[in-house]
């Protein structure tokens, strides 16, 4: 490294970040650990170590501060007690596996044998050889490195003590639920998951947070030929927690993943989306639902590349922003050469509540294929003054008119549930949501 | 039912008046019917009943029954008995036309202090009514208008007027956009719904909407107030001689 390079320069100023990193770091220990697992934390480490941790000024991290995402220490947040509504996910016959302030806890999940699944702790992995899981961990992160940095996901890789690695090989009879609860104000969660669904085989997991005042969570998917994966996630109402997560997932051939997020309040959340298409005909939906009042920065960034023909994309992304609330969307489809008749849709829709709100939206599409159908659109705006007109000149009261345009206007991002119980509940807890933020 | 006295009605952010003392008084169990050219402010006027937004009252009253109209919030105006099918009827995607009309007639209903309709009968008497408009199963399914053809909608609002039972029924340029076929099925929506307790104000350009809803008066409107009123028999002479005689008959 040329420590003499000019801190004002580009390559002076990379030099100073590396420095900065590894300064950082320095101390760090890795969670304990031997064989494979130990082989690939240290290897993320020297990932992060070789591209330096993220700045605000990064392009990448431009509309979201990621200080307070890798600081030393979390920031408190209180625990936030939810008495006005049933647990998420409560009446859901689920594999239930539970980790309170990051840890899990076994006394609070169900036992881990389930017929077509395979489930293994991180922390139980020692040097046991589990070959689909060891060529999974960090590799897909990894791969995500390219085209843009995401070194706070490598952090993840490297820091990771606990987290599931789940194997599906037949039909599973009920959904895998990964609860994340809290207790203790101070807590940090740092979580790695590892999926892997084979081929022909399916499974639904659920996801429900917060778990800490502030959260990393990285999911690496696999899903082989003909595999299908349903993931719905809800991340709580805690006001001031920080949250990042990265969902990388690589698809075979006619492979089906189909994410859905929903996000009531939360100080600072972003939700990182990479998704490969790389088998013919694969089929991958992601959509999200956020809610904010007042302290609210929820970031949705995703990047789906179609690299196989035939493939279809989705990405709706719904926000409802009140009071200062900040919304962000950065989301790109890049389409491949040899990813003819790609069919690609990203749709990414704030609704301002008041003056005070944002919404700060990149979309992008990249496309090398000459053969394909991508429309993008994305949009900021007020509840339609002549919708509200319509239904308040029928009789329904203002307050009620506008919940019912809210709810239709996230109404396209609940569509991807797949599950219609799921869906309503979700609806339900929204419209609640929505009563408790009215002006 | 409606009086309207000397209504001066200008655009919000405009210097722009509209309405320029208008009056009308309509008696149950009466339709009136009001022509004009384009730009006499027919449709102002529906908006202003309604209870829009983006216009000024400066000078003026409308009573519904004697309650000051113009006092009322748009939903209470509806409440209150008042009805507008609107020349543009919205569509809004995510809304489902049946969660509408049960939310909208329960919360009239609430406003009146009387009970909720139960989701059954609601369910009987939405199928009945639209079975009578020739609207089915699939439209009553859809979100509000999304997908609909001019005359479907038009027909949609016919079907929210005869679910709500208002006692007051503005029609604004109902008519505009029908075929004769469609245009026969509103006129007999509306003639159902004719009766003692009830009154009509059909706005329209042409007459021919005229010989399906027969008025009893006929008013016509130029530069933002009536200026003659007469039986059936005025809107016969506007389709055959036009606006520009009765123009020419009044003072500037």
């Amino acid at each position: 490294m040329n420590a003499a390079a000019a801190p004002n320069t580009r390559a002076g100023r990379m030099a100073a970040r590396l420095a900065a990193t590894e300064d950082r770091l320095s101390g760090l220990v890795l969670p304990a650990g031997a064989g494979w697992l130990a082989r690939a934390r240290e290897a993320a480490l020297a990932r992060v170590k070789s591209m330096g941790l993220p700045g605000k000024r990064d392009e990448y991290w431009r509309f979201t501060d990621p200080a307070d995402l890798m600081s030393d220490a979390p920031k408190p947040a209180e625990v936030f007690q939810i008495t006005d509504e049933p647990a998420m996910f409560m009446g859901v016959d689920r594999l239930k596996i539970v980790f309170i302030d990051g840890v899990f806890s076994a006394k609070d999940s169900d036992p881990l044998d389930e017929e077509g699944l395979e489930v293994i702790r991180l922390s139980d992995v020692a040097a046991t050889d589990i070959h689909w899981a060891q060529e999974l961990y960090g590799t897909l992160e990894a791969e995500a490195q390219t085209p843009v940095q995401r070194p706070l996901a490598a952090l993840n890789t490297a820091r990771a003590a606990d987290g599931v690695l789940i194997r599906v090989t037949g039909q599973v009879s009920r959904p895998v639920s990964l609860v994340y609860q809290r207790q203790r104000d101070d807590a940090e969660l740092i979580l790695h998951h590892v999926i892997r669904v084979e081929s022909g085989a399916q499974l639904t997991l659920l996801e429900n947070g917060p778990g800490a005042a502030r959260c990393s969570i990285v999911t690496e998917i696999d899903l082989a030929d003909d595999a299908h994966l349903h993931h719905v996630r809800a991340m709580g109402r805690d006001h001031q927690r920080r949250a990042l997560t990265h969902v990388f997932a690589r698809l075979g051939a006619r492979a089906r993943f189909k994410s859905f997020t929903l996000a009531m309040n939360g100080a600072l959340v972003r939700n990182e989306a990479m998704v490969w298409l790389n088998g013919a005909n694969g089929v991958a939906h992601l959509a999200g639902a956020a809610l904010g009042d007042g302290v609210f920065h929820h970031d949705d960034t995703v990047f789906v590349t179609h690299a196989a023909p035939g493939c279809e994309s989705r990405q709706v992304f719904k926000k409802v922003l009140h009071h200062g609330a900040v919304g962000v969307f950065q989301g790109k489809i890049l389409v491949e050469q040899p990813a003819q008749l790609t069919d690609g849709y990203q749709l990414s829709q704030s609704l301002l509540m008041d003056d005070a709100c944002q919404f700060l939206a990149k979309p992008e599409l990249e496309i090398y294929a000459d053969d394909v159908k991508c429309s993008h659109g994305s949009t900021s705006g007020e509840i339609d003054a002549d919708h509200l007109f319509y239904l308040r000149a029928r009789g329904v009261p203002e307050d009620v008119a506008k919940q019912l345009l809210i709810l239709a206007f996230l109404a396209e991002a609940l569509d991807e549930i797949e599950d219609h119980h799921l869906a309503e509940d979700m609806r339900l807890r929204l419209k609640r949501w929505l009563n408790r933020h009215a002006d | 039912m409606l009086e309207i006295n000397n209504l001066h009605v200008k655009l919000e952010d405009e210097d722009k008046a509209i309405l320029k003392g208008l009056s009308l008084d309509i008696q149950a169990g009466s339709v009136h019917a009001i022509m004009g050219p384009n730009g006499s402010g027919k449709s102002t006027l529906s908006y202003v009943l309604a209870g829009r937004g983006g216009y000024q009252v400066t000078d003026g009253t409308a009573r519904l029954e004697g309650e000051d109209l113009l006092e009322m919030e748009p939903e209470e105006r509806a409440a209150a008995g008042l009805f507008l099918a609107f020349q543009y009827p919205v569509e809004i995607p995510g809304v489902g036309n049946m969660t509408f009309l049960r939310t909208a007639m329960n919360a009239q209903r609430k406003a009146r202090g009387e009970a909720e309709l139960s989701s059954g009968d609601f369910l009987k008497l939405v199928r009945s009514k639209a079975k009578d408009l020739k609207i089915d199963a699939d439209m009553l399914k859809r979100p509000v208008n999304v997908g609909f053809s001019g005359g479907e909608k038009k027909r949609n609002e016919i079907l929210q007027m005869a679910m709500l039972e208002p006692r007051m029924c503005i029609l604004d340029e109902t008519d505009s956009g029908l075929d004769v076929d469609a245009m026969k099925l509103v006129a007999e929506g509306v003639n159902a719904l004719r009766s003692e307790g009830r009154a009509f104000l059909v706005i329209t350009h042409y007459q021919r909407l005229l010989d399906h809803i027969k008025p009893d008066v006929v008013h016509i409107m130029a530069d933002g107030r009536i200026i003659k009123t007469g039986g059936p028999e005025l809107a016969l002479e506007v389709e055959n001689n036009g606006y520009a005689d009765i123009l020419a008959e009044v003072p500037a």
